[in-house]
């Protein structure tokens, strides 16, 4: 089991940035009033940031690395670790993080690569830079993790339109003989790798003409394989069957209850599979903060995001004791425990 | 387990169904709008009150609230 801790190394600070242009799910005239006001409701998305065409997930990654290495007064030339998490690349060839190895000035002593995750990616990258961290001794790394989801649905699919917003995150990493550890629990099931899925986003099935031609599925169902398809149903049972077992087991490993943690920082899926999660775990709604109603679902960027909009005053100010877990495509979950203490969490960036 | 109980969660889950309409013989697709939305809502409903999963299939295979309530049933 992928059960594991790592040592000495801690989170110095958080930042996130969002694109200026807000959409509301009120106004989206696909639908019935009725049915925007059933999403709105049951989904718990009212309005989410679009970013234009042609703004990438690096260029808000990019931001709110700027302003996080500025925020801790940071040497660019002590960074030696860049990961990027998103699976809205700039290019399908080369990888986004020498991109933004280059564009932040780091120095090519700075080892980066591409992770290409969504909802779980946060977390795992998390595993992949503090494991690397521990071995090499590498003193600073940032962790930048984001989506721009908005490009790839489809406007008349009701079933992902309203779901889904634009954001990137920066995550500064240190590593600090008195750190305390950080806890994993990851997990994966490829069996259901269709159940969030663009079909004609590879090599496996190269886009052709043919990937642009919209076919109905159901009411208010149309889109093209190019396009992202999400079968809500199957990723709301496996959201279910597997999150809080997950989490329960991670508590065991280091002893500890719902209790001992302050907040519980889920990945934003959807307000119903968020709300069951914490009353299967009974906890308080104030132990779970929440972004889905102003931001929607922002794939790998919703914990971190999460943390900057709603415990930015706690976490700058005080000690927490957070675990987050993120859980979707792939299909891939994960837990992580650590603490923020007095972190910089500078204010949410518009862009 | 009862299955007054359950229909009485069940209206209170869904504001289009007036209390006291539900019975265990109504075909809860005649009693309200049945979209994926709505399935969520009863998936949800049933795994935080029963600790039983219900997938796509069983919804499909289920035409009466008691049809569900016997799935429940079996699985708890």
């Amino acid at each position: 089991m992928a059960i594991f801790s790592t040592q000495n190394v801690t989170i110095k600070g958080i930042s996130a940035c969002v694109p200026k242009q807000e959409v509301w799910n009120i106004d989206y005239n696909w639908i019935p009033k009725k049915d925007r006001a059933s999403i709105i409701k049951n989904v718990g998305v009212e309005s989410r940031r679009f970013a234009p065409r042609g703004v990438t997930t690096s260029d808000l990654c990019f931001e709110a690395a700027e302003q996080l290495i500025k925020s801790l007064n940071w040497d660019k030339n002590d960074i030696e670790l860049l990961i990027f998490v998103s699976q809205s690349r700039d290019y399908m060839v080369p990888s986004t993080s020498g991109i933004l190895q280059d564009r932040l000035g780091l120095s090519h002593n700075c080892m980066s690569f591409d992770i290409g995750m969504g909802c779980s990616g946060w977390v795992y990258a998390m595993s992949a830079a503090t494991s690397i961290m521990q071995v090499s001794g590498i003193k600073k790394a940032l962790l930048l993790v984001g989506d721009i989801s908005t490009i790839n649905v489809s406007y008349r699919d009701k079933s992902t339109y309203p779901l889904f917003g634009d954001a990137g995150t920066a995550t500064a990493l240190t590593f600090d003989d008195n750190a305390k550890p950080i806890h994993y629990n990851l997990q994966s099931d490829g069996s259901g790798y269709d159940a969030i899925i663009m079909p004609h986003s590879g090599v496996r099935n190269f886009i052709s003409k043919k990937s642009f031609e919209y076919k109905k599925y159901e009411n208010g169902i149309h889109r093209n394989m190019f396009h992202l398809t999400l079968n809500g149903i199957q990723v709301f049972n496996f959201a279910l069957r597997e999150v809080v077992p997950n989490i329960k087991k991670t508590l065991k490993y280091i002893d500890k209850t719902t209790d001992d943690i302050d907040f519980f920082v889920f990945h934003q899926a959807n307000k119903l599979i968020n709300d069951t999660l914490r009353k299967l775990l009974k906890l308080e709604p104030e132990k779970t903060p929440s972004t889905l109603q102003h931001f929607g679902n922002t794939s790998s960027a919703s914990i971190p995001l999460t943390i900057v909009d709603k415990l930015q005053n706690e976490v700058s100010t005080k000690n927490v004791c957070i675990l987050a877990n993120g859980f979707g495509v792939g299909l891939s979950w994960g837990s992580v425990v650590f603490e923020l203490d007095n972190i910089s969490c500078p204010d949410l960036i518009e862009y | 387990m009862d299955i007054n109980d359950f229909i009485k969660k069940v209206e209170d889950e869904y504001e289009d169904i007036t209390p006291g309409t539900l019975k265990p013989d109504s075909i809860f697709r005649d009693v309200f709008e049945w979209n994926s939305i709505n399935a969520l809502i009863l998936i949800a409903l049933v795994k935080t009150e029963y600790d039983v999963t219900i997938d796509a299939n069983d919804i499909q295979n289920s035409k009466t609230i008691n049809d569900l309530f016997e799935i429940i049933k079996s699985r708890s």
